[in-house]
């Protein structure tokens, strides 16, 4: 593989672009592999590169039951920020964030990682409160939070409903270094960097059971044969239940499915992310124009990867009470993704209790900002088989041992995160 | 989606709340083991396929149905009454 760069670029136009070759091998799986991966999302594929990085001499697979990328990590809004609450969650969204920086010239790809700014509004003088509690916090921890006012936000957002008769805008959180990131690059990124490095990316093969033998998992069984495995990863997103129920275990996690919409392309009129305070409604703007967004979950365990229409209805109002411009749109799709909501709102990164078996997932909304950073964590938790500080909160008996990260106080209700 | 109600017929799935897993009403007895609550309370089969859940009829009668559905196709297979009587552990 050669590098991107302006003068490739250049070469390659002159030379009728006939020098590109694929971005990754097309391998077949082996039969034996030092770690095997599960899922060719960008967790498992930033997984896979980290750790190849980091240890050149392992073999390792990654294992994709469809192409890669056509899970949650193809399905996303793409909005990437660090503006949490809690000092375990804000300390890794942190960290990842911070990844997202370099990403680029990390990968040698065009990810157009765009720190565009995330808005989040408040309508009461509750959410102010709540939200100037959110921005100190976040700046203590050494993250970026301004509070702007309605003079201010009016100025900056004409285009908004600021008095609403129900949800009047009375202010807002701006995190200036949150933004959004083209969500396929992500996948082909580490896809091209980890099979550089000699990972065998394997698609359209599907893990379908685990050998386990006197509590170690020796081999993964799957549509294309067995493939055996010192170490296994698994980072499926909403499938992580599905997983462990082949390995015997429970988790704290229901699968539910969450819906995205885009519009028809219109000229750029949306700079940032913003959000509504008043229900679960977030928007941006593509640099082809759609207008993206998204809001609630349909609020019952789904696989099925689509949503139903009161959802869509019920984003929508959310659409409009924040910007009825919206309603001149014409609406061009929606898709669902199936997520793994856990019973605190938060990830698990962690061994599992089957000896050799570790465990990424329970990303609920909020996993594809997550990738850069849980791809370095994760990687250094299945090479040394203890957890990096900046996951050492997201451990699987934190809900034995009463150390939940409930971001939103909602309790042990998945669909209400 | 719609719910067909035992006694109301068929009821969109907006009159309705889900709850999620009908596992919650089998809780333990109070001087289970501390484990045995934890398993209750966080742990779920999260099957893909039929799936035994509650669903509060908030919207309509207040009833607490035990839909079961199949969480790949979302065909209702099955609709009861939850069952409110007491129990010794108590109910969710
Ligand atoms: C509509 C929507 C909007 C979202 N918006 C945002 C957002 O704006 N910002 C944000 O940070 N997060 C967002 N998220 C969450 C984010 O998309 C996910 O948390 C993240 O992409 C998860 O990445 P992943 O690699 O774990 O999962 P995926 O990309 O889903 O990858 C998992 C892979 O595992 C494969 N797999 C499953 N089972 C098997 C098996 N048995 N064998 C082999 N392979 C298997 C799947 O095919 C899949 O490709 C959103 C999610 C959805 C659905």
């Amino acid at each position: 593989m050669t590098g991107f760069s302006a003068f490739r670029l250049l070469a390659e136009a002159l030379r009728g672009n006939r020098g590109w070759t694929p971005h990754w091998r097309k391998a077949a799986p082996g039969s034996h592999y030092d770690v095997v991966i599960i899922g060719g999302g960008g967790h498992g594929l930033a997984t896979a590169w980290h750790l190849a990085r980091a240890c050149r001499e392992l073999r390792i697979a990654v294992l994709e039951r469809n192409w890669i990328g056509l899970g949650n990590t193809g399905r996303n809004t793409t909005v990437i920020r660090a503006n949490y609450l809690l000092p375990s969650n804000q300390r890794f969204y942190e960290y990842s964030l911070r990844k997202w920086e370099s990403f680029e010239q990390d990968l040698n790809y065009n990810a157009m990682v765009s720190q565009r700014g995330v808005l989040n509004l408040w309508h009461s003088d509750g959410q102010r409160d709540a939200h100037i509690r959110r921005g100190n916090t976040i700046r203590l921890s050494g993250g970026d939070a301004e509070l702007l006012d309605v003079a201010a936000l009016r100025a900056r957002y004409p285009f908004l409903d600021f008095d609403n008769a129900r949800f009047p805008i009375k202010g807002g959180l701006w995190h200036g270094r949150g933004g959004t990131v083209r969500h396929d690059a992500v996948v082909w990124a580490y896809a091209r960097a980890a099979s550089d490095l000699g990972v065998d990316i394997v698609e359209n093969c599907e893990v379908t059971g685990f050998e386990i033998e006197a509590g170690r998992c020796r081999a993964v069984q799957t549509t294309r044969g067995r493939v055996a495995a010192e170490r296994t990863a698994i980072c499926v997103a909403g499938s992580s239940g599905r997983l462990a129920a082949m390995a015997g275990l429970r988790l704290p996690i229901e699968s539910h499915v969450l819906q995205a919409f885009v519009t028809e392309g219109l000229k750029p009129f949306i700079d940032d992310v913003i959000g509504f305070g008043a229900g679960h409604f977030y928007i941006s703007q593509s640099d082809k124009g759609g207008l993206v967004f998204g809001g609630d979950l349909d609020g019952y365990n789904s696989y099925a990867q689509r949503g139903n229409l009161p959802m869509v209805r019920h984003v929508c109002a959310g659409a409009m009470a924040l910007m009825p411009a919206i309603g001149r749109a014409r609406l061009l799709r929606s898709w669902g993704g199936i997520m793994d909501m856990t019973m605190d709102g938060s990830p698990i990164i962690d061994r599992l209790p089957v000896e050799g078996m570790f465990l990424n997932g329970g990303w609920c909304y909020g996993g594809f900002k997550a990738i850069p950073g849980a791809g370095d964590c994760f990687a250094r938790l299945i090479a040394s088989g203890e957890p990096p500080p900046e996951i050492a909160a997201f451990r699987l008996d934190r809900f034995q041992r009463g150390r939940l990260i409930d971001e939103a106080g909602s309790g042990p209700r998945p669909n209400l995160h | 989606m719609r719910i067909p109600h035992p006694d109301l017929g068929l009821r969109d799935i907006e009159e309705f709340t889900c709850l999620g897993d009908a596992c919650l009403c089998e809780r333990p007895q109070a001087s289970a083991d501390h484990r045995d609550f934890c398993d209750y309370l966080y742990l779920r089969d999260n099957p893909a396929g039929p799936h035994r859940e509650l669903w509060f009829h908030e919207h309509g009668d207040q009833s607490w149905l035990i839909v079961t559905r199949d969480t790949c196709t979302h065909e209702i297979l099955s609709v009861e009454y939850a069952d409110m009587r007491p129990t010794e552990g108590g109910r969710p």
